[in-house]
């Protein structure tokens, strides 16, 4: 049918139903993104954290994994074999130094893993100790961590969420706690619960473990909980005003059930970045207590006390003090960057 | 100051009274707690000896009534009791030895950390993301990270064993630059960041434009408007940069061997010198639970936005 100019009648091609891709064509949706995906998308452009969180995966399955395949352990004197008289040629080897039974063995053929490190003044490796020590290290911050995470998520939830009295009681409480000096009470509760754990703990399973490394947690499960309370306090007492926790009120939602489901979630990333930044500070604390002394039992190595032994031999072997300082300060300053790259990633309150 | 501020400062006062009382009772407490008690471990002690021993020091007492003498005689007398250890001395002379070395560096290393860390960050904010803030923001993430004794042990290492310019020994002549040094460093770097995160802040604010509007020159808007609102963060870090210097203290005066406070209180921990401990830690206590209200007080009155809750 001929269209005449000016003529209202509609042309009914117009009206085809569209094709598939000319459909496809007119939709400018994206996928839908998820505030974790977000997070993480941001992450991933901040490079610093990313580096960071690479060393730390270097570093963690190193110390995980390396102990498995290392010939030496960290408590064997290498020059002492039973039936025979101690080698003294073991003694304090600079890196890549073998001893002389070692180089007899090579001379024969044999091949010897060398001692990257060197080894100690008792003639233990010392690559495999700088290892163990921070294993050690970082499963005391790790596991310092979860206790501050989970003892402060506890009190924090509670207080914010009962408000009124119960609120006023755990936050005076918290007040003085925060107001203690905590590295003297660290130091204080860890000497002494030194002595009180050790005849307590002879011969059961935890004696392995050392009755320093207890008590380190002790101090922790009872010092430094308070600001991360605090914090999940105030995330929680804003939460609560939100319309979506009023709407499970009026459909019957119990006090549990509200915290469990509605708010809990609600301030997980804070949860997040404030643990990830609390280990950081428990290598510090550990490596801290184990330099005065007040760290692992020996022989149990930590890169606190490697550090500490070391400054006996400081003038004729500075690397012995050199490598586990270097260790450490990259462990906390890589996990302190890689918290700052979560909060930057994480924190909605920087977004809005 | 109005009666809100006195309040603030009431309540503070009454808190900082109270931390100090259950510092004092836990480490009373804490230090009974221990088994064997202080003359175990010292060479054949027969038992007529010990209890003689015990008498001396009250310790034969219940532990409720040496809490109470104890109590009152720091309050009333200033008086710490002996040291075990150190026969005919008393832990407060003790203390105040220490503390001559100890709070001279102290006090030099918090200036130090002031003055360097202000002008760092003032130049660090004012060419921001040129080369020089670059600089100056990755030496201070990496003293942020170190800790106190990796950074006292790396001086030592370079400074004293491989350069030979300092002496290694806190006692020597010069002894205490590199003390000083290692303990200035931390604080520094922090307030670094806080001053140049703050005038950031300023700098950004409207009246810093109307001044540029005016035509006030620059020399005058950094000092006469930025610098001075900048400063009032760094007031806060007051407290706790005390706490950092008191406790890396210990560590420090342990790697240089310094005659301090520091020192004494680590020896005494492991010599289990039960008074000399507890009187440290009330000492080392009072004076980072005094400076935090100073620190808060301050910052309460310096800023007049801020509300007192």
């Amino acid at each position: 049918m001929e269209n005449k100019p000016f003529s209202t009648q509609v042309c009914l091609d117009d009206f085809i139903p569209a094709t598939d891709e000319e459909k496809e064509y007119m939709v400018s949706m994206r996928p839908s993104s998820t505030f974790f995906k977000d997070g993480i998308k941001r992450l991933k452009k901040n490079k610093i954290a990313v580096i960071s969180f690479f060393i730390i995966v270097i570093i963690t399955l190193a110390a995980i994994f390396a102990p498995m395949f290392w010939p030496y352990s960290y408590d064997q004197m290498l020059g002492v074999n039973p039936g025979q008289p101690v080698d003294n040629s073991f003694l304090n080897l600079a890196p890549f130094e073998y001893g002389q039974s070692e180089i007899a063995r090579m001379e024969a053929g044999e091949s010897v893993v060398p001692h990257i490190f060197g080894t100690d003044s008792q003639g233990r490796d010392y690559f495999i100790r700088v290892v163990y020590g921070t294993r050690i290290s970082l499963a005391v911050g790790f596991f310092a961590s979860i206790i501050v995470l989970l003892i402060g998520l506890a009190v924090g939830s509670v207080s914010g969420y009962a408000g009124g009295k119960v609120d006023l009681i755990i936050m005076r409480i918290v007040d003085i706690i925060y107001s203690l000096p905590d590295m003297l009470m660290v130091i204080l509760l860890a000497s002494v619960l030194k002595m009180v754990l050790d005849n307590a703990l002879e011969g059961t399973v935890l004696s392995k473990i050392g009755s320093n490394i207890l008590s380190l947690f002790i101090v922790f499960g009872l010092l430094y909980w308070v600001s991360m309370a605090r914090l999940i306090r105030g995330q929680i007492l804003s939460l609560k005003e939100q319309e979506y926790v009023l709407a499970a009120r009026a459909a019957g939602a119990g006090g549990k059930w509200v915290i469990f489901k509605h708010l809990i979630p609600n301030c997980f990333s804070v949860i997040i970045i404030s643990t990830a930044l609390q280990i950081p500070s428990a290598i510090f604390t550990e490596s801290y207590l184990s330099f005065l002394g007040l760290g692992v039992n020996a022989p149990m190595p930590s890169l606190g006390s490697l550090a500490s032994d070391a400054l006996n031999g400081l003038s004729s072997y500075p690397s012995r003090l050199v490598i586990p300082a270097v260790v450490i300060s990259l462990i906390v300053l890589s996990l302190n960057l890689f918290g700052d790259g979560l909060r930057d990633a994480f924190d909605p309150k920087l977004n809005s | 100051m109005n009666t809100k501020t006195l309040m603030y400062i009431v309540k503070r006062l009454l808190l900082a009274i109270l931390t100090v009382w259950l510092v004092i009772t836990i480490t009373f407490f804490v230090m009974h707690a221990v088994p064997g008690g202080p003359f175990v471990g010292e060479k054949a002690v027969t038992e007529t000896v010990r209890k003689a021993m015990e008498a001396k020091y009250g310790l034969d007492k219940p532990v409720i009534s040496q809490y109470f003498t104890y109590l009152s005689d720091i309050v009333t007398k200033f008086d710490f009791g002996p040291s075990l250890k150190q026969r005919g001395r008393s832990v407060v002379s003790i203390i105040f030895d220490g503390m001559k070395t100890s709070s001279m560096i102290g006090i030099v290393a918090a200036f130090i950390a002031l003055i360097f860390g202000v002008v760092l960050g003032s130049v660090a904010a004012l060419r921001r993301n040129k080369v020089i803030d670059r600089v100056i923001m990755v030496i201070t993430t990496a003293f942020v990270s170190m800790p106190s004794f990796i950074m006292g042990t790396l001086l030592l290492t370079v400074f004293a064993v491989k350069l030979n310019l300092l002496p290694a020994n806190g006692a020597a002549q010069n002894g205490l630059i590199l003390p000083i040094v290692t303990l200035s460093l931390y604080p520094m770097a922090y307030i670094t960041r806080l001053t140049r995160s703050s005038m950031l802040d300023v700098l950004g604010q409207d009246y810093i434009r109307t001044a540029k509007a005016k035509g006030v020159s620059r020399t005058k808007i950094i000092f006469g408007h930025a610098l001075k609102n900048s400063l009032i963060p760094v007031i806060t870090y007051f407290g706790p940069m005390l706490a950092y210097i008191v406790t890396g203290s210990l560590v420090v005066e342990q790697i240089f061997a310094v005659p301090g406070i520091g020192r004494a209180f680590v020896n005494s921990i492991t010599g289990r010198d039960y008074p000399l401990v507890m009187g440290t830690t009330i000492i080392l206590a009072v004076l980072i639970v005094v400076m935090n209200l100073v620190g808060d007080i301050m910052y309460k009155i310096v800023d007049p936005r801020i509300t007192l809750e």
